[in-house]
């Protein structure tokens, strides 16, 4: 799949921004005043930051407010309708704190599972995608929520629960590469079934239908980033989890706790690159490619 | 909304001949000439006269090598466009409702006024059969030629899909396919059409019907032992000839 920049910025600060907001949520003691203003402030700006990137890779985001009519059907509206909830649930769960100092708590309980609703239906517009075998897998829907709580505990300040959950999202991250790498050929979708002409011999794509090319191939096929798979997982690995976690276990201050938070932003930017680059589209059979 | 019909009147599709196509890309033509002046949105083209040229297609013919264990390799030639699937992913995964299928006769539409050009409909086709125009950022796809086929004032045998009313080798066919004595139903039933990516549960409306198998020649040819190339263990001056050019330095051996 193209790793589009609008939808990696999208799923990297959203998921950051609802993480918090859930923890900012459930909290039995709330900051209040400017504290509790600075903490809704990064949430909404990274919550909401991601949601208008994400309506850039649009064409046609005038219209946008139309997404929000399908949720029957449709995990893309149903994340819309969980967003705009949340959103709206903890700006009054956040004015009580800032202005009046007051925690009304069951507001907050609300926007956090409001929070962890958006982040789940996120992870289910690329999970439900039979067609991406590799997203096609309960790995995804984990690591969004790992990483979404796991972060806006980062950024909440909770150095235990960060850790743990820094340490589980690392985990579920190992797992979704180990087996997203087979999940295509696990789908058993091949040129030989795209064509139904396995049955005769070895299929091969002879000639593409046009000499140049077209969106199916720059949405869908993106080969030359996989190159370097094998080091931007190590440089995943080591940003995302390993230089925050040690941070957190040899103690944190403000300093260092920036370090560990921007460390951890741009691993998780790193990943989303991959998880964009490497998922394998079926259609790119056709071409013979993937 | 973009929930799926749970049964349509009627199953309008195309059965595909992969065995008599010859791969003339007509159909593309038509198809691209007839849908870009009619139904929504034109079909742009972007940098069409350099050497980078692209443009959305809703129609277009692939070429595959099949190599048999042990016969010659076929060359088929594969056109493919919207199957109009019974059990669409396009249209399910569709946020504002503009992706739709008809409950009348199962034909999957985009209501191009209610698209946000998101692209997860393409995102959710196996086929690569929907394509974001880089101009009207719309997603086009293939209407079956709904606004030729109930045409009424189209003469009744231009009422057909324009890729099947151009076919020169008579490789595409349009009718009903939930009708099981349909012509295209029973062409189906009798060559073993089948359907693409049946694993990915689409369920898709237009079947295709498989190559038929080559026939084996017979030895007609009472002359064709005489014809036979020239042995390898070649005698006389054929044989001298070849130790004479074997032992030059560098020569074959």
């Amino acid at each position: 799949m193209h790793p589009a920049p609008s939808v990696i910025i999208f799923t990297t600060f959203s998921g950051l921004g609802f993480g918090l907001l859930f923890w900012l949520g459930i909290d039995a003691t709330a900051p209040t005043g400017w504290v509790a203003f600075v903490f809704f402030a990064i949430a909404y700006l990274m919550a909401v930051g991601g949601l208008v990137a994400s309506t850039f890779h649009l064409g046609h985001p005038e219209r946008a407010i139309k997404a929000f009519s399908q949720w029957r059907s449709s995990w893309l509206s149903r994340e819309g309708i969980a967003a705009v909830f949340t959103l709206l649930i903890m700006a009054l769960y956040g004015a009580g704190l800032v202005f009046f100092g007051a925690q009304w708590s069951p507001l907050g309980w609300l926007g956090a599972l409001g929070a962890l609703a958006t982040v789940f239906t996120t992870s289910m517009i690329y999970t439900q995608l039979k067609t991406v075998p590799r997203w096609h897998h309960w790995t995804t829907p984990a690591l969004f929520l790992a990483l979404s709580l796991g972060g806006g505990a980062l950024l909440s300040g909770r150095v235990t629960v960060a850790l743990v959950l820094l340490l589980v999202a690392a985990a579920v991250q190992i797992a979704a590469w180990y087996f997203g790498d087979t999940r295509l050929k696990a789908s058993g979708t091949s040129l030989a079934s795209a064509t139904g002409l396995g049955g005769i011999g070895e299929v091969r794509a002879f000639e593409p239908p046009h000499t140049g090319t077209n969106y199916l191939l720059k949405e869908f096929v993106h080969v030359v980033g996989r190159k370097h798979a094998t080091q931007l997982r190590l440089i995943t690995l080591l940003l995302a989890f390993a230089v925050p976690i040690a941070i957190l276990l040899l103690g944190v201050n403000h300093i260092t706790a920036l370090l560990a938070v921007v460390s951890h932003i741009a691993g998780v930017l790193c990943l989303r690159w991959l998880f964009f680059a490497q998922a394998e589209h079926v259609v790119g059979l056709y071409y013979g490619k993937r | 909304m973009t929930t799926l019909p749970t049964s349509t009147d009627k199953k309008l599709g195309l059965v595909i001949d992969l065995d008599t196509c010859v791969g003339c890309h007509a159909c593309v033509v038509s198809c691209k000439g007839w849908n870009t002046e009619n139904y929504g949105a034109p079909l742009s083209d972007q940098n069409a006269y350099s050497g980078a040229a692209s443009g959305t297609f809703l129609n277009r013919v692939h070429s595959y090598e099949v190599q048999p264990a042990d016969k010659a390799a076929q060359l088929i030639h594969f056109p493919k466009s919207c199957l109009h699937c019974e059990d669409a992913p396009c249209v399910t995964v569709c946020p504002t409702g503009a992706s739709y299928k008809r409950v009348e006769d199962g034909i999957v539409l985009v209501n191009e006024k209610d698209c946000i050009g998101c692209g997860l409909c393409a995102w959710a086709c196996p086929y690569g059969a929907r394509e974001l125009d880089a101009e009207e950022k719309v997603m086009k796809k293939c209407t079956l030629c709904v606004d030729r086929i109930y045409n009424t004032n189209l003469p009744e045998e231009d009422r057909q899909p324009a890729c099947v009313r151009t076919c020169p080798a008579g490789a595409r066919h349009f009718g009903d396919l939930g009708d099981p004595d349909s012509d295209v139903s029973q062409l189906v039933a009798e060559r073993g059409g089948f359907d693409l990516m049946p694993e990915q549960g689409t369920k898709p409306v237009n079947k295709y019907l498989p190559p038929r198998p080559k026939d084996v020649e017979p030895e007609f040819d009472i002359l064709a032992p005489y014809l036979e190339p020239i042995a390898t263990d070649g005698k006389g001056f054929v044989g001298w000839l070849d130790k004479a050019l074997s032992a030059l330095p560098g020569g074959a051996k």
